[in-house]
């Protein structure tokens, strides 16, 4: 079914607000996605209801409360096409990434070995494997962006080629550039001369916005983080093969992610309770799980068309508005609707103000991205990123902001 | 659009069209600051020539939005010919304007007085500060007798 957006609106409260007396108009959901009224009523109702710890309690409420919890981790498995065992609850995607840093490249490579990372990271999916390297003694190296916004995979081919990249930390959608990369070509390709090699890639753009499956993709990790996918913040994922959770170490250790525990040491809790230590983020499994049937409910390719039909309304126009250059790939084919855009003459901050007033909200800065930035030349763009709730009727105001921005700050500049 | 006329004032858009004291180089140059805003990715050089005790020569150049190179622009005008300490004291003055306070010395801040209505938004409180903030670093250097500095001002989140 096509995606009603009128219908979408109702769903979500904060876009029934007025902004500044004007509609709000939110073009800010790379960095935040809006919640539905279904999440909060999940969340709520665990508040209200069946509020009490997870796992171990012998009544009913205890019980209502791990199946809210043990009831994210099926939903988010089923929608991404995992195993149950191989999903990991952590804060958000940041810490997903710091868990496979932590558990598994820390304890794994070393001097001699290489890890692969990309220009076009988000800090979360660099930041670290920098610091293991730094600290471990391995060797980071860079896939290069191409002009056109793409990893350049034949130097990517050039940079496996010694069979010494034990790990491999790509995203799946750029964040600042829309990119959509090619997940199982790159990994592909990192195991076609490193066969042993890890291949974890950070979702957090692709899962709110493309269908995913994890075992089509060919990777054997992935983070995620729920609050870009209509979810409460608070709530991340790390999605694994279970036969690699085996092989990590535990990043935290105390409470429920213990089997034993003696004065002299512990033993470990089977995977993926084994990395989940203390109590859990409940009320936000609850809204994750209702984040997840929103998404089915409208089902993944319909999010994708949607966005697919939008994004290319919006690259249009901004193709034909003076000034802007919009940064990364021109056809929606080749990306997601998360769309940066720098404005001749005016600084990001300035068109921030501008669209600000016109209840316009976009992201200014380098959108975690310093090193794709200082590839790019630039410090910091414009980013306005779509998502379901988004329609034809938010392209105007977003115009009329970069026009009268223009019109203000880009002085003695030809039109 | 009344609250973005406050953050925009006619005064600080012509500092920002027609800035005054904008260079890449100071002759005689004594000391030299970078500074940066990762907020806004904001980029700002500030050199000065200190002669005699007094701010002698200043030139500030960079990357930045509107309400940073304009508050550096009317701050060159306010502080030039200013013996230090003055100087010092214009930046307090300036610093606690921008958290709110009634300034003392309105008359010798002249343009940089209308930045007193960037203080309603906090996210750009940072850009206003950043040359003078610089100012300050720069005469700290000088008198530390050193001749550059980096400052990296504190960053965001997405
Ligand atoms: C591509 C990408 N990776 C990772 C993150 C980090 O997500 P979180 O802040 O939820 O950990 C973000 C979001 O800012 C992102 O866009």
């Amino acid at each position: 079914m096509p995606i009603d957006v009128a219908a979408i609106r109702t769903e979500f409260p904060t876009l029934a607000r007025e902004v500044r007396g004007e509609r709000l108009v939110y073009l800010d959901s790379a960095a935040t996605s809006q919640t539905p009224e279904a999440v909060l009523a999940a969340m709520e109702r665990y508040y209200r209801t069946s509020r009490s710890n997870v796992h171990r309690g012998v009544y009913l409420l205890a019980e209502e409360a791990t199946d809210a919890y043990e009831g994210a981790r099926t939903a988010l498995a089923r929608l991404v096409g995992a195993d149950p065992r191989g999903v990991v609850f952590t804060k958000n995607a940041t810490e997903a990434c710091n868990l496979i840093a932590y558990g598994y490249v820390r304890r794994t490579l070393g001097p001699g070995d290489a890890l692969l990372c990309t220009v076009m990271e988000h800090h979360a999916n660099m930041v670290p494997f920098v610091h293991a390297a730094n600290d471990r003694g391995f060797e980071v190296r860079y896939v290069p962006v191409t002009e056109d916004g793409h990893l350049d995979l034949a130097e990517a081919a050039r940079l496996v080629a010694d069979g010494r990249v034990r790990f491999a930390a790509f995203t799946h959608v750029s964040n600042t550039l829309g990119t959509i990369n090619d997940v199982p070509g790159l990994a592909a390709l990192v195991r076609d001369a490193n066969p042993d090699a890890v291949v974890h890639v950070d979702g957090t753009q692709a899962v709110p916005h493309l269908p995913v499956d994890v075992a089509a993709l060919g990777v054997d990790s992935y983070a995620l983080t729920g609050h870009k996918m209509f979810g409460p913040t608070g709530i991340g994922a790390l999605v694994a093969d279970p036969a690699l959770l085996e092989r990590m170490e535990p990043m935290l250790t105390g409470g429920e992610m213990i089997r034993d525990v003696t004065l002299t040491g512990a033993t470990w809790n089977d995977v993926p309770h084994r990395f989940e230590a203390g109590t859990p983020m409940i009320a936000e499994a609850a809204g994750l799980t209702a984040a997840v049937a929103f998404l089915e409910e409208l089902g993944p390719d319909a999010v994708r068309a949607h966005e697919v039909e939008l994004g290319a309304t919006f690259l249009a126009a901004l193709a034909d508005a003076d000034g802007i250059t919009v940064h990364g790939p021109t056809t929606m084919a080749e990306r997601g609707a998360a769309i940066s855009f720098s404005v001749d003459g005016v600084h990001p901050h300035d068109v921030g103000a501008m669209l600000d007033a016109r209840g316009v909200c976009v992201r200014v800065g380098h959108h975690c991205c310093k090193p794709l930035m200082r590839e790019l030349g630039i410090n910091a763009t414009v980013r306005a990123s779509l998502h379901v709730y988004n329609d034809a009727d938010d392209l105007e105001p977003l115009l009329d902001g970069l026009a009268a921005a223009r019109a203000m700050f880009a002085v003695g500049r030809s039109a | 659009m009344g609250e973005l006329d406050a953050l925009y004032e006619e005064i600080i858009l012509d500092h920002y069209r027609s800035p005054r004291n904008r260079a890449p180089g100071l002759s005689g140059e004594d000391a030299q600051v970078h500074h940066s805003n990762p907020l806004c990715g904001d980029e700002l050089d500030v050199r000065i020539r200190i002669r005699d005790g007094v701010l002698d020569g200043l030139a500030y150049d960079g990357d930045g939005c509107s309400i940073s190179l304009a508050s550096a622009s009317a701050m060159s005008v306010a502080v030039l010919g200013r013996p230090v300490e003055d100087v010092l004291g214009l930046v307090e003055e300036f610093r606690l304007m921008m958290h709110g306070e009634q300034p003392g010395r309105a008359d010798d801040l002249g343009d940089s007085m209308v930045f007193e209505g960037v203080a309603r938004f906090p996210v750009r409180v940072k850009c206003a500060l950043l040359g003078w903030m610089a100012l300050r670093d720069a005469i700290d250097t000088f008198r530390r007798g050193d001749d550059a500095n980096d400052v990296t001002h504190e960053d965001q989140h997405e």
